[in-house]
Parts: C-alpha cells; sequence; structure tokens
C-alpha cells in the first residue's frame, strides 16, 4: 500500500512520515497533499494560544482527554520554537501529555517553527490537513508561548482559545492590540491564584468595548488545568462557540478565507522562487554593485529588474 | 527546506535523575537538531510509541538506575516491532562496561558512560544517522 492509502485509512507510521515530508519539502510532499486535499476539511480545529508558562500543554492533555470521553478521535500539534542561532530545538509539549501516548485515538507531533515568527511553524496548516485526512474529529494546535503579536494561528483555527494566567500586568494590556483580540473563548488559568477575579473583569471589560456586527460574545472561562478544574465547562464553551460557527454560517466564511489566503501565500512562494532565479545573474549582481557605489537608486533598480522579468 | 536530525530524548523506568538528560538535549540543540523531550518515568511502550509519532532518526535513552539492560533491550525490540528499523538508538548513564556488549547486542548501538564529552556524542549522531 502506498504511504497515502495508509494515511488515510488511519496508520500512525503513515501520518508521522507523511508530516516528515511536508516539513522537509520532500519530493513527494505535494504529490502527497494533492492526493489527500480531498478528505480534508471535515474536522474541527481548536487553536491554542498564550503566554509561555500559562499551561497550554497541560490544558491541551486534559481537554484532550475530555473529547476522548466524549468519544471523539484528537490530532495535536504541539509547537514549540527553533533557535534563531542553532536552527535547533527543544520540543517539550509532550512532556504534559504522556498518558495521552498510548491512546489509539490520539496523535501528537511536536513541530518546531523554523524560522516562522508567528507562533507556528509555516508547514502547520499542512499537517492539520493531514490529521484531518487521516480521520481524527479534533484537531488541536498549540502555539509557541507568545507575547503580544503572535497571531497567526486565527487563520488556521476554527475556534481560537486563547490561555491567560492572573498577575501578568494591568489593564491597558487588555485593550492593547493583538493575542487579546482573537480569543473566541479565553481561560483563565491557574485560577486559583491571586488576581484572577481582577483579570476576569479586565477581559469582560476589555469585550464590553467591542463594536461592531459581532454575534459572538467571547466566553471567558477559568481553569485549574494541572487539577483538572473547569475543564468540562472549558469544552462545553468550545463547543457553544463551534455551534454558534456553524450555525451562523460564520465557519464558511472563515473557511473561504482561510482558502484564500492559503493559496495566495503558495502563489506567493511559487512566484518568489521563479523570480529569484530569473533575477540570479551577472546583471542582478552588476545592478547591485550599481546601487551599492550611489550610481543606481534601489528604486530604478527594482523598477528595471521588473520590467525585464516581466516582458 | 533543510532537513533537521529529529533526537527523542527519554528517561525509562523509575528514575527521576534528569540533570545528565537535559544537558544532552541543549547539547543537541545548540547542534541543530530538533530535541524532542518527553520527561521522566516513562514506560518502553510510550518511549517507543512516541518515537513512532514524531518520526525521530535518533532515540537517546538515558538511565541511571541501573534497569538498562531490562528496559534499554525492551526499548529496541518495540521499536524495531513497529518497523522503526533506521531509527538510531543509544544509551548512556550510569552503565558498567561489561554491560554494553549486551546491550549492543540488544540493539542499542552506542552506549555514553558518565565523563562524556557531549561533543562526542554530536558528532557520533552526525556520523551515523540515517
Amino acid at each position: 500500500m502506498d504511504i497515502v492509502t495508509e494515511l488515510l485509512s488511519g496508520s500512525k507510521l503513515a501520518i508521522a512520515r507523511a508530516i516528515t515530508a511536508v516539513e522537509n519539502e520532500y519530493d513527494d510532499a505535494v504529490n502527497i497533499m494533492q492526493k489527500i486535499y480531498p478528505h480534508t476539511g471535515k474536522c474541527y480545529i481548536i487553536g491554542i494560544t498564550g503566554p509561555p508558562g500559562a499551561g497550554k500543554s497541560t490544558l491541551t492533555d486534559k481537554l484532550t482527554k475530555e473529547y476522548r470521553s466524549r468519544g471523539k478521535t484528537v490530532g495535536i500539534i504541539a509547537v514549540d520554537p527553533s533557535s534563531p542561532f542553532s536552527g535547533g530545538a527543544i520540543l517539550g509539549d509532550r512532556i504534559r501529555m504522556n498518558e495521552l501516548t498510548m491512546d489509539d485515538g490520539v496523535f501528537i507531533r511536536s513541530m518546531a517553527t523554523r524560522g516562522s515568527l508567528g507562533g507556528m511553524s509555516r508547514k502547520t496548516a499542512e499537517v492539520v490537513k493531514i490529521l484531518d485526512a487521516a480521520g481524527k474529529d479534533i484537531v488541536i494546535v498549540e502555539t509557541v508561548g507568545v507575547g503580544q503579536s503572535e497571531v497567526d494561528i486565527v487563520k488556521t483555527a476554527d475556534t481560537t482559545l486563547v490561555v491567560l494566567v492572573p498577575g501578568m500586568g494591568d489593564d491597558i494590556q487588555a485593550i492593547k492590540a493583538g493575542i487579546l483580540e482573537i480569543g473566541d473563548v479565553f481561560a483563565i488559568n491557574k485560577a486559583d491564584r491571586e488576581g484572577v477575579e481582577r483579570l476576569n473583569l479586565e477581559i469582560e471589560m476589555m469585550l464590553d468595548l467591542d463594536q461592531g456586527e459581532n454575534t459572538w460574545r467571547p466566553k471567558v472561562m477559568r481553569t485549574v488545568a494541572s487539577q483538572n478544574q473547569g475543564v468540562v465547562e472549558l469544552v462545553d464553551a468550545i463547543e457553544e462557540h463551534a455551534a454558534h460557527m456553524i450555525q451562523s454560517g460564520l465557519i464558511q466564511r472563515r473557511r473561504f478565507e482561510r482558502t484564500r489566503t492559503e493559496i495566495l501565500a503558495m502563489l506567493d512562494e511559487a512566484i518568489n522562487i521563479y523570480l529569484m532565479k530569473k533575477v540570479a545573474g551577472s546583471k542582478f549582481e552588476k545592478l547591485l554593485a550599481e546601487v551599492n557605489q550611489r550610481q543606481n537608486d534601489p528604486y530604478s533598480a527594482v523598477k528595471a529588474i521588473l520590467a525585464e522579468v516581466l516582458k | 527546506m533543510e532537513k533537521r536530525i529529529r533526537v527523542l530524548v527519554a528517561k525509562p523506568g523509575l528514575d527521576g535523575h534528569d540533570r545528565g538528560a537535559k544537558v544532552v538535549a541543549r547539547a543537541l540543540r545548540d547542534a541543530g537538531f530538533e530535541v524532542i523531550y518527553t520527561g521522566i518515568r516513562l514506560t518502553p511502550e510510550q518511549i517507543a510509541e512516541a518515537a513512532l509519532q514524531e518520526d525521530v532518526n535518533v532515540v537517546a535513552l538515558s538511565l541511571l538506575s541501573g534497569a538498562h539492560n531490562t528496559l534499554f533491550p525492551r526499548i529496541a525490540a518495540l521499536l524495531k516491532q513497529k518497523g522503526l528499523t533506521d531509527i538510531l538508538t543509544i544509551g548512556g548513564g550510569v552503565i558498567p562496561d561489561s554491560d554494553i556488549p549486551g546491550l549492543k547486542a540488544a540493539g542499542i548501538a552506542e552506549v555514553f558512560t558518565p565523563g562524556t564529552p557531549t561533543t562526542k556524542i554530536i558528532e557520533y549522531i552526525k556520523a551515523n544517522v540515517k
């Protein structure tokens, strides 16, 4: 059997190998993705994001167990950062999920960002499709520990869960742009700590200021993931958002936009590779030298290159 | 995109001494490897399954409890059983020299004992990874 047939039947080895092929851009990666694409679009995608140490991995572990008890199969993509210096990475999210390893209804894959800055790897969306095609009902994407602006997850997920912990700053933090804008559901984790009431109030106040035609008011939930507190309620809140997305038709709109973004990104990459191939060469080096010596300016150089390449 | 060597660093059995494993994990990171660190007290089954899902090139086992003669061969056998014959499996920890031939016969490619410079482990992996 070939890898695609095995993958579609749920073989873990085939899933693992397909992910590697996509991540490393092996020659057969595009072929695999083309063949599995018709089998995608069936899973529900949950993004989990939040600052480092907020409890994303522990919460992912507990959410998965709750989804399993509700009869759903789950794929997990856990992203951790690559070193900007060595390119290496320590992917440590599995530490919190070891109990899930032996569950046949769960597949966990750790990914390094490999230079991508939006909180995920450039290939995360494709790995979602692999897990989707392999029959997982739910795919959870756990981003790297984020700061304020790593919001790429919102383009990938159907429901975005933002995990926060008490004691991280004053209320102006809550009205800044960035990750607080992308939550469909908020989880205040480590809710047995001091400051939980205040954080809860601040998030609600921030949500009060939302304008426009939002039909969904993000839910603010409290959890103590390490003790499995509030997890059932959190899954209920995610499910409520999912139901809203489906009933309102918003999910089609979000997925349509996702398709647009994906195709444009792929086109962008392909054009870039094509252009670089065309541009490179002695003519380009000559222009570069001219600009460097102030005999030409970069604006005219770009114009000249474009005129040459696009004729 | 460049292929990255992926290494599962794992501690099987009842042994909480993870300093050595963490030092090795850090050194491998600095050598440009992607290290999946799974923490302490794992069963051989969990380690083999994690190696499969993560599609790693190397499984690096650390054990200081004395149970290496039982646990290392068990993991090597499980990897083989899952069809993961191209994984390079190595071990380290407080392991008597007299135990090493037996471990190698059981499928552990190399054993690194206390005092081994991390550079030696990195060089070994680069030279032998498939």
